[in-house]
């Protein structure tokens, strides 16, 4: 992006790992063929869903706890630059240092100068979703230093040369068994009478990575809050590798969104409710560490962080959709998704998965990005992420206002309509009046006869053909309603309430009939 | 009361039956029936398919159809649209800066009742046996739809109302609040992962050897229905007010109009 | 244009419609009525729960616990501001087996590697969750002894239990170094099961002294 000196500059989007490379659906299509993904997905969905259903049952101000949470993010929304620089203000007086970066490359730029710059070539990492973002792993790779996943699922996913599918549980679609295959076959030094119980497998993971932690120069993280008021940044973890990390380095660099503040220490105590039951179903993840700046004689004594925009800024300038960037990665959106269960994470390209990805990536990025455009359309609306959602960003309100936006961002650039555009137009004009509905329900026996003697309709084109795929629709009545009314309503010999007259008021009813005529 | 249908149009086009039905429990309360014939449609499909300028006239259509003195409450037998009614219909017209539109919207939509909310609420029906003379004496198993459960809070009181009628054999259906799929145009441009979650709904209601599985929304009854045939099942769908509506007299007649049901097993 | 600069403007370009900042609705609870034994009692199940071995004796019996527990240990770590007299039982002043961690003499992480548990204090804990916060303070020590250890013996007073989150964190100074402990380190990467003991200590013990 160009900016001009002195200009205010606009909101920008971001880069990185944000496109969907194939549109939703194509996508889809290839995961739904894989009945193993399948299976395992509908496992671990269901399996932490009852999980988290259950802890959150347990506390009897859950909606309360939901309704501060909402509130604080979206103060923080709209007190961001002073907040942002509360924030530098404390942090940088206990000797951190901050740095802003726009974009994926900015950021991955600052990462890679400040682990060069403590001459070495390896850093140790904690799972996090911004450096996922900015495609941090890969830039290093690229610069000539090592970064080593130390979060469970996150090394095998990096052992496997996969790509996450959760932004909790990253290596979801995988299997304990395919999981025991991924580290025969990468891990050096693998027993190979390794079976596939998840505690063997995890003490394997504790044997591969121990040498690292204890050896490791620098630390990369991301952090789930950070705290204006104090200067504070937060860690939510369980296996301990987070505090490997954060504690026994020399350098910590951590690369968080600038949407990650919250006002106040007080604000803490909502959010650390809030996150761990919807994330993990827990009443509390295992460890969660603090650190303000550098302490003296305790982790790392050189401590950085990376503040990212990245298209927040983008997101922030969509009204209807700026709640989208209260959200705190628990994923408890994704667990509950129809779709995510059936597809996976792979079918939405980006980092950020699931419902809250069908919103997150194309604001990000803007809607006409790549295919980020066939996101928002990836949701049946059925809305079990919005009650779920901790901080309750209202997900299908801005899937919708996304695909009015998708709408709109092409109206008039094509030079042939779709179907679906030509449809959406034709039945505005027919469903715009009583009077246009009633003429064309007097087609409805024309639908009789395509449906043929069996009273179904099983294939129908274009567009309509995705329904015709998998359901008969029934043969349509040989009279609507509407008609029945006014019929039944002149034999009743009331006012004329007839569908020809939208004008016509409201009128008495007679008494119904009460049994369908055998066709 | 002087209670205005919104018949909706997918029921006014396709399912006859299930605004009939409506209009027989409501006049057995001894309640007036009225149909504003200047009625289309909600709009839902449009402002759920991102298409709002178009949804505006049909939106400004509803509002001027039902924006009137002449009756106490709306009622429609859709959840789905109900809930268009009430907060997409004021969205839309805050979004198109419509001031005027919005607050007549806003009214119309405080007017609106959902078939069961109407009951339950404001007529106090508690026993669909006692009050209505309900008797279904079929294997039913009952799908609470997205947008009844999760927008307009419905609650039980679908299951409440069915439970009570007499003679129904009344079966859980696993996964119940699970989505069918359908979800308007989504099961067209997403068609493979519609099929995919109506599969397994498909599968849960066989799981319960009921003949028919019902609910409060004719799109996704539709959808679910399709869904059975086209697996060629035995289960069939049946709308809630239907089943409400059917009394030892004057049994409920199949979706469709394809045959009359006269107590007999439905299929 | 530095890129603080430019994204300071970004953001404030972006809310150009000056959203207001709504009031926090704090109904929430702020605090729980729990008495000692209800708290000690909640506390331990939630301990139980994560798979914590959990002791609640009178505080006279403190130290006979730790030597107990530090039986089979052929070494521990203390912080130099731990309570001596709890130590008593160890029958260890100043031998091989306990090593004393002090901001003047830090031992390395390669010795921190050879020894086999640590014993600290706490800062508060939090019953309803089962959570333990450590803030640095002398009788907690720095954060890495209590991490490289395989086996962390934890002493809670009962006047520092809690009965919710934000009583506990009421009395913290989030400006120190905390860590708030949950149970032994655990993961649930695999198949949504919950795997006891990964990276962190894989044992922890918990002496509730009452």
């Amino acid at each position: 992006m160009t900016t001009f000196l002195g200009m205010p500059a606009l909101p920008a989007f971001g880069s990185g790992n944000l496109f969907a490379g194939e549109s939703f659906p194509t996508a889809a299509h290839r995961e739904l063929g894989n009945a193993q993904l399948r299976a395992n997905l509908g496992h671990a969905t269901h399996t932490i869903r009852d999980k988290r259903q259950a802890v959150v049952a347990e506390l009897p101000d859950w909606e309360q706890l939901r309704d501060a949470g909402s509130a604080i993010k979206q103060a923080v929304m709209a007190r961001l630059p002073e907040l942002l620089e509360e924030f530098e203000t404390n942090f940088t007086a206990r000797g951190g240092v901050i740095h802003w970066a726009r974009d994926a490359r900015e950021a991955n730029e600052i990462v890679a100068g400040l682990v060069r710059d403590t001459g070495e070539t390896e850093v140790v990492k904690i799972k996090s979703m911004a450096t996922q973002e900015i495609g941090l792993n890969e830039y290093l790779e690229e610069q000539g230093i090592g970064a080593f996943e130390t979060d469970l699922a996150e090394l095998i996913v990096q052992l496997d040369h996969d790509k996450p599918s959760h932004i909790l549980v990253p290596a979801i679609h995988k299997n304990r068994t395919e999981i025991r295959d991924i580290f025969l076959r990468e891990m050096p030094g693998a027993d190979p009478a390794l079976t596939d119980d998840p505690s063997v497998l995890a003490m394997a993971a504790r044997e591969h990575l121990r040498r690292k932690f204890l050896t490791a120069k620098v630390a990369v993280s991301g952090a789930n809050f950070a705290l204006a008021d104090s200067g504070t940044l937060a860690v939510v973890e369980s296996e301990g590798n987070g505090r490997m990390c954060l504690t026994l380095p020399e350098t910590l660099i951590t690369v968080m969104g600038i949407e990650k503040l919250l006002p106040t220490w007080q604000d803490l105590e909502v959010f650390m409710q809030l996150l761990p039951r919807s994330s993990t179903g827990e009443r509390m993840n295992p460890y969660t560490s603090l650190w303000t700046g550098v302490t003296e004689g305790d982790g790392p004594q050189n401590v950085h962080l990376v503040l990212l925009d990245n298209g927040r800024s983008a997101a922030l300038a969509d009204e209807m959709g700026r709640s989208a960037l209260h959200c705190i990665r628990c994923s408890a959106c994704m667990n509950v998704c129809p779709v995510y269960e059936r597809t996976g994470g792979h079918a939405y390209g980006s980092t950020y998965p699931g419902p809250i990805g069908a919103i997150l990536s194309p604001l990000l990025t803007g809607i006409e990005a790549e295919e980020n455009n066939s996101l928002p359309y990836a949701s049946s609306l059925c809305g079990a992420c919005y009650d779920a959602c901790p901080v309750k960003i209202n997900i299908p309100d801005i899937l919708v206002h996304l695909r009015s936006v998708d709408v709109d961002s092409k109206r008039g650039k094509k030079k042939v309509p779709s179907q679906m555009d030509v449809g959406m137009k034709a039945a505005s004009w027919a469903l715009s009046s009583g009077k246009r509905l009633g003429l064309v329900e007097k087609g409805l026996p024309l639908g009789r006869l395509a449906a043929g003697p069996d009273r179904k309709i099983t294939k129908l084109p274009g567009i309509a053909a995705g329904w015709t795929q998998s359901r008969d629709i029934p043969a349509p009545p040989a009279q609507s309603f509407r008609d029945w009314w006014a019929k039944e309503h002149r034999n009743a010999g009331g006012a004329p309430g007839t569908p020809g007259t939208p004008e016509a008021g409201p009128s008495r009813t007679p008494s119904p009939d009460t049994k369908e005529t055998p066709q | 009361m002087r209670i205005a249908l919104f018949a909706t149009c997918i029921v006014d086009a396709m399912y006859p039956a299930t605004a009939k039905a409506t209009v027989r429990i409501l006049e057995r309360l001894g309640h007036e029936v009225v149909f504003p014939s200047g009625q289309a449609c909600c709009g839902q499909m449009h402002v759920n398919s991102g298409y709002l300028k178009e949804a505006v006239p049909v939106i400004a259509n509803h509002v001027a159809a039902f924006d009137t003195a002449d009756y106490d409450v709306a009622v429609a037998p859709s959840g789905s649209c109900v809930a268009s009614v009430k907060h997409q219909h004021p969205m839309v017209a805050r979004a198109c800066g419509d001031a005027a539109l919005e607050a007549r919207a806003t009214a119309v939509g405080t007017k609106t009742y959902e078939l069961s909310e109407l009951l339950v609420d404001v007529l106090g029906v508690t026993d669909a046996g006692a009050q209505l003379g309900s008797y279904f004496p079929h294997r039913v198993t009952y799908h609470p739809s997205c947008h009844g459960m999760r927008l307009l809070r419905l609650g039980d009181r679908q299951s409440r109302l069915l439970r009570t009628v007499q003679g129904i054999d009344l079966a859980e259906l696993p996964e119940q609040d699970q989505c069918c799929g359908f979800g308007g145009t989504f099961s067209m441009k997403n068609a493979d992962v519609s099929s995919a979650m109506l599969q397994d709904k498909a599968a849960n209601i066989e799981s319960t050897g009921a003949e028919l599985c019902t609910g409060g929304d004719a799109s996704c009854l539709m959808h679910i229905g399709g869904g059975l045939s086209r697996q060629g099942s035995s289960t069939t769908t049946l709308h809630l007010a239907e089943i409400l509506a059917s009394t030892m007299e004057e049994p409920a007649s199949v979706i469709g109009e394809v045959r009359v049901s006269t107590g007999k097993a439905l299929r | 244009m530095t890129a603080r600069e430019d994204i300071l403007s970004r953001i404030r370009a972006a809310l150009q419609d000056s959203p207001q900042a709504p009031q926090i609705p704090r109904e929430y609870r702020a605090a729980s009525e729990l008495d000692t034994d209800a708290l000690i009692e909640l506390l331990v199940d939630r301990l139980v729960d994560y798979k914590a071995q959990v002791a609640v004796v009178p505080e006279a019996e403190v130290p006979a616990r730790i030597a107990s527990l530090l039986d089979g240990a052929r070494s521990f770590v203390v912080p130099e501001g731990f309570d001596a007299g709890w130590l008593a039982g160890t029958g260890d002043d100043g031998g091989s087996r306990r090593r004393v961690d002090s901001p003047a003499a830090p031992l390395s992480v390669a010795e921190l590697d050879g020894i086999d548990a640590v014993v600290t204090g706490s800062a508060v804990a939090v019953a309803e969750t089962g959570t333990i916060i450590l803030d640095g303070s002398a009788n907690q020590g720095r954060r890495a002894i209590s991490l490289v250890p395989d086996h962390h013996i934890c002493v809670v007073k009962a006047a520092d239990i809690t009965g919710i989150l934000p009583e506990a964190l009421g009395r913290i100074d989030g400006t120190r170094p905390v860590t708030m402990i949950s149970g032994p380190s655990a993961t649930s990467d695999i198949e949504l099961e919950r795997v006891e003991g990964v990276h962190g200590p894989r044992r922890l013990d918990v002496i509730i002294a009452r």
